[in-house]
């Protein structure tokens, strides 16, 4: 990988197994195996996906409901292996995906920010340091010591944004984060990622609002169907969205 | 196989295995008015009532008994807990395993860890227990050390291998909890050994570890003795095994978990 890459994606596929009657207990898979009907319907989320993205680039990812732009942020993120090809990063990764998810919810807000740092690979003493900061941006006050069950869903969202942004990434990847929390909020997260950008972070950003992508990305790409149709600067990538869901 | 790495890697995630542990303890007894004593109370409560049950309605008034019960009561429990853990480690953190990369192993061990703190915190049941009723101990007592870290192993095993099935075939589970109740069984936790060898049945014994563990533990600290070195070796050899073939087990579908769960 050239040295200033910062995410590179060659021939990456995904395959998921959609079986239509899920097998899930010993009896059935037995009796399935031994009449040998045992039928996946391969589905590819993602085909013969090929981009780099250049360190301080910004990348949109666009496309409908269902294209595998989740599927895509999770393979690049580490979570998803993917089925082919492959996947390189550089530099320390902060993964925003589905904010919310992922807490203890028995688990009081500050008893998550350790167990959830320690998650994200953060030691204790850095949390011990930024605890306080986290709490501030989070905006969550006294309920920081409240079991996350009560929590709405907007205040997990706050607070996992506020946990994962805590690090000075090199890479940032969002997928649709700005779209949780009030206005205030979002005008606050926003402004947080936009000194990000300043201090020259790579972006990897999926977002149904084509004007956020506009605003924020200097790249885009557009997937359809686990394809990827279009690549290029984010105006002219824009356009021919438009077109495609006009 | 870079065996460095994989240490190198394993210990950037102690931190996380740390915090996963206190999650497992804190959660067990939050909300409960005695917390943490209940390591204590529940192995007394139930040597007392096993005592009471078997003891005396068997006429045994054998003055250590209580220890002998209590000996493979807490043996028995920290392998059905830890196992029982270990087999939904994979499954029940599911959410997380979904959203951030760690390697799921660190959400096994972590949950036979925290099993293992709570029985060393048992323990100190049996070192009052034992006081209150006399034993003494011989030099042969450090030797208990030996069973407990092959019963760790053997969790830990049996653990990677449950959890890796769970997440396939939710069946595991009810499967599992029986045959756990088969092995306590035959475990010989509440009663003499000498009443199923009499009935020509000893076998039982000759071939489920967990009891050859619990043997050498009462050796060690109830009856002063050295221990039983076949038991050792072969509950030793079942205990490594099962640690190979779960971690293999494991190591070959970890990628496939996240499609499952
Ligand atoms: N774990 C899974 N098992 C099977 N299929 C999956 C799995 N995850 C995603 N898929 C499938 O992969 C495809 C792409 O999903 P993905 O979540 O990446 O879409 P998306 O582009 O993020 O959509 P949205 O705009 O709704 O967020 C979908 O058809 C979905 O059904
Ligand atoms: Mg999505």
């Amino acid at each position: 990988m050239k040295e200033n890459v910062a995410i590179s994606v060659k021939d990456v596929g995904m395959r998921f197994n959609l079986n239509q009657e899920h097998v899930d207990n010993l009896k059935e898979y037995f009796i399935k195996l031994l009449k040998r009907d045992l039928k996946y319907n391969e589905f590819w989320a993602l085909k013969g996906i090929n981009f780099e993205i250049k360190r301080g680039e910004r990348l949109g990812v666009l496309g409908l409901n269902g294209s595998g732009k989740s599927t895509l942020l999770k393979v690049v993120s580490g979570v998803l292996r993917p089925s082919t090809g492959i996947v390189r990063t550089r530099g320390v990764l902060a993964p925003l995906l589905e904010l919310g998810a992922g807490f203890s919810p028995q688990y009081t807000g500050r008893e998550n920010i350790y167990l959830y740092g320690a998650v994200l690979g953060y030691n204790k003493k850095f949390l011990d340091e930024k605890f306080d900061e986290i709490v501030d941006f989070s905006g969550l006050g006294e309920f920081i010591e409240v079991p996350i069950k009560n929590y709405s869903s907007g205040m997990k969202s706050r607070l996992g944004f506020s946990i994962a942004t805590i690090v000075e990434p090199d890479i940032l990847i969002l997928d649709e984060v700005l779209s949780v929390g009030d206005k205030k909020f979002r005008t606050k997260c926003e402004k947080k990622i936009m000194t990000m950008f300043d201090r020259g972070v790579t972006v990897l950003f999926v977002s149904h609002s084509l004007e956020q992508v506009q605003r924020l990305c200097n790249k885009a790409i557009i997937l359809d169907s686990g394809r990827l149709v279009a690549h290029g600067p984010v105006d002219k990538v824009a356009r021919i969205y438009k077109n495609m869901t006009d | 196989m870079d065996i460095k790495k994989y240490i190198k890697n394993f210990l950037n995630y102690k931190y996380l295995l740390y915090e996963l542990v206190k999650k497992n303890i804190k959660l067990k007894y939050r909300r409960s008015y005695l917390g943490i004593l209940w390591t204590l109370i529940e192995p007394l409560l139930t040597m007392m009532v096993l005592t009471l049950v078997f003891g005396t309605l068997f006429g045994r008034d054998d003055r250590t008994f209580p220890i002998y019960v209590l000996c493979g009561r807490l043996l028995f429990s920290f392998f059905s807990s830890s196992t029982k853990a270990g087999l939904k480690a994979v499954s029940g953190n599911a959410a997380m395993i979904k959203k951030v990369y760690v390697p799921k192993y660190i959400y096994v061990i972590s949950s036979i860890i925290s099993n293992f703190v709570t029985f060393l915190i048992s323990l100190i049941v049996l070192v009052g227990v034992g006081i209150v009723l006399r034993v003494h101990p011989t030099i042969y007592i450090l030797q208990a050390v030996i069973p407990i870290i092959i019963l760790l192993v053997m969790s830990l095993g049996a653990g990677l291998f449950l959890a890796t099935l769970d997440v396939f075939f939710k069946d595991v589970e009810y499967i599992w909890s029986v045959a756990t109740m088969l092995i306590s069984y035959a475990s010989a936790i509440f009663y003499p050994t000498t009443r199923v060898i009499g009935t020509g049945n000893a076998w039982v014994f000759e071939i489920n570890p967990v009891y050859m563990c619990i043997a050498n533990f009462r050796n060690s600290v109830l009856y002063g003795q050295p221990m039983n070195i076949e038991y050792c070796v072969r509950s030793g050899v079942v205990a490594v095994c099962l640690l190979v073939i779960g971690a293999v087990l494991f190591y070959k579908n970890q990628d496939k978990f996240i499609l499952h769960i």
